[in-house]
């Protein structure tokens, strides 16, 4: 977008009246950045990436926007999007677990907090997995753990790349020692992947943390985190309590890790596709054009 | 610090009984009143006594074998159960401890070093709790920094590149939430255990011995056999913390004990651990020697039947083990 465009935007935003745009945020035909307040008619939102021109401040993405936004257009093939959460514990806390699961099917149109699956990424093959916080806030139980682990097996015998995009507030504590042995697995698979010479890209996106910051998003052979994301194992709130102290600027942010050393680069969402395929290109033998069969080939 | 297992001086720290004990210690306070009354005044009372003490024997195996989730909590929690290095003095001859992580320094919540078990060389560490106050300040309460965890790496891949077993006692409230903890990148350090755990070939060999808590706690806790005593527990979440999250308050502590199925019992049940090590009735403090001798048999026992193992026939058993951890459909 050109400042120019920008200004038209405002100018349109501001002869608006509020009733008028209440009504049409509500319809969704308005987007209300989340960090300044500006206004973004949604079909341009869409068009930035839902990146506000403002103030770039990254919005979170749904699993299958993010598959749109990365894989070559019709080269996705979905993997183990039957799998369904079957609450191993009977769990109830203020709400069943059972319920909690139906009504966040319902809001998404997804089977679990990740879609994972194979495509291209400027034609080269690569097995993508991308998680989503509208489910149960990207929490990781056992199908979350399961997907991962088949999609890791499946890309290290077929040799290809994998790139998980993480959004997760932990550990689906509903489904008990089930859901932290997700570490384990998703872990245990990335190990053998590792063995095999196999690249794994982590995105960080925001907010990564909890049980998946303790496992595979960490465990990238390179890590990439969009701007601003919220990075943590343990949470703000939680560390505020117990040090009875106000925890600096900045804390527990992208920028934080990269400056400690736990990120490779901080990518604009703009940037993350001609990143990841410039990459991608660069760990691919030179002449040898992919490591994937004709047949196998997407 | 040197630290002298209480199980060999058999000087318990002193602390609160736990209040579903007490019903029990006023049916023993009565025998001993019956016993000095009956002394005092010359009266053979022998056989009435027999009777009371295996009353007294039987309501105590009763009650144990019926705790509920938060009673194991409690005991799980009790300050005067055996901790890492309590049991490391008494299971291994040649105890050797080694420090730091080579990299920032030396965490004192997670101990570990050279020892010798039965007859095999092992590397052994474990979360440390403290014994008392000034003890639980030096040790963080068992709650490791990332360099904890680096050290527990640095160990194993002692191990693994000498051949010796690993043995890792769990005993951790959970991961410390703290500043040094983020920026030194905790979540980094939990993560690559977990995947380096399933690249060694030697055996591994976990116990809980006390509390498991959360990520902090599997971060040692990759194993071919996981252990877990009676009245141990192991959870993804601390029930405490889990009833302010879910409950928005903190008096759900026992509703969430319940629900997210922490006992040794249930998780035998769930196929997250392998054997469950008996305590003696009344809980591993009431009789350390006995619940040492315990652990030690099932450590050795397990060690033994890995050792016939080939490193790759292991490694393969310990990925499927975990490969079927989730419950779904479909
Ligand atoms: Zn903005």
């Amino acid at each position: 977008m050109t400042l120019l465009e920008w200004f038209k935007d405002r100018r349109k935003n501001a002869s608006m009246s509020k009733e008028q745009r209440h009504r049409e945020i509500a319809d969704g035909l308005w987007t209300k950045c989340a960090e300044c307040g500006a206004l973004h008619y949604t079909k341009d939102f869409q068009r930035y990436l839902l990146v506000c021109p403002a103030c770039s401040f990254h919005e979170k993405v749904s699993a299958p926007e993010r598959i749109a936004q990365l894989v070559d257009p019709d080269s996705w093939i979905p993997t183990d999007d039957h799998l369904l959460a079957n609450d191993p514990l009977s769990f109830v806390d203020v709400k069943s677990y059972k319920d909690r699961l139906s009504q966040a099917r319902a809001k998404t149109g997804m089977n679990d907090a990740i879609l994972t699956g194979l495509g291209t990424l400027e034609g080269q093959p690569l097995a993508l997995g991308v998680m989503d916080f509208r489910f149960l806030g990207g929490s990781m139980g056992s199908v979350v753990g399961e997907r991962i682990t088949r999609l890791v097996e499946r890309a290290t015998a077929e040799r290809r790349p994998v790139i998980l995009v993480c959004a997760s507030g932990g550990a689906r504590m509903q489904e008990g020692m089930l859901s932290l042995m997700q570490m384990a697995r998703t872990s245990a698979a990335l190990q053998y992947h590792r063995e095999a010479h196999q690249l794994f890209i982590s995105v960080l996106s925001n907010p990564t943390t909890g049980g998946v910051t303790a496992s595979f998003a960490m465990l990238g052979d390179l890590i990439f985190a969009e701007p601003k994301a919220t990075i943590a194992f343990a949470g703000r709130r939680v560390i505020e309590q117990t040090l009875r102290q106000k925890l600096p600027e900045g804390f527990q942010t992208s920028e934080f890790l990269l400056k400690h050393g736990f990120v490779d680069r901080i990518v604009e969402r703009e940037q993350l596709r001609p990143t990841l395929s410039r990459v991608l290109r660069l760990h691919r033998p030179v002449g040898v054009p992919s490591p994937l069969s004709p047949a196998t080939r997407l | 610090m040197v630290y002298i297992s209480y199980i060999i001086t058999m000087s318990q720290p002193t602390v609160p009984t736990l209040d579903f004990e007490k019903e029990l210690i006023e049916l023993e306070a009565r025998i001993d009143q019956i016993r000095k009354l009956a002394k005092e005044n010359g009266v053979d009372v022998s056989e009435q006594l027999a009777e009371l003490e295996a009353r007294a024997t039987d309501l105590r195996r009763d009650f144990f074998a019926n705790l509920t989730p938060p009673q194991v909590l409690q005991l799980a929690r009790n300050p005067k159960r055996p901790s890492t290095l309590d049991y490391i003095q008494v299971l291994c001859d040649d105890w050797t401890e080694l420090h730091g992580d080579r990299l920032f320094g030396d965490d004192l919540a997670l101990v570990g070093g050279l020892a010798r078990l039965g007859d095999h060389p092992v590397v052994i560490l474990g979360h440390q709790k403290g014994r008392d106050t000034k003890d639980n300040i030096a040790r963080n309460f068992g709650m490791p920094q990332p360099e904890g965890y680096r050290k527990a790496l640095r160990l194993m891949e002692h191990a693994n590149h000498f051949g010796f077993p690993i043995i890792a006692l769990i005993d951790t409230p959970g991961a410390n939430a703290g500043l040094e903890a983020e920026e030194r990148g905790q979540g980094e350090a939990i993560a690559r255990n977990l995947q380096r755990m399933f690249a060694f070939d030697v055996p591994i060999i976990c116990a809980v011995i006390g509390e498991g808590g959360s990520g902090g706690a599997l971060a040692i806790g990759v194993g071919d056999r996981v252990l877990m005593l009676e009245y141990a527990v192991y959870s993804v979440v601390a029930p405490d913390s889990c009833s302010v999250i879910l409950w928005r308050d903190k008096k759900h502590i026992e509703q969430a004990a319940s629900a997210l199925k922490i006992t040794a019992r249930d998780l035998k049940q769930l196929g997250i651990i392998d054997e469950i090590v008996p305590e003696p009735a009344g809980g591993a403090h009431c009789e350390p020697q006995t619940a040492a001798a315990s652990l030690k048999n099932a450590l050795i026992r397990n060690l033994e039947e890995l050792l016939k193992l080939s490193g790759t026939e292991r490694r393969e058993q310990r990925y499927k083990k975990f490969r079927a951890m989730a419950a779904f459909n479909g």
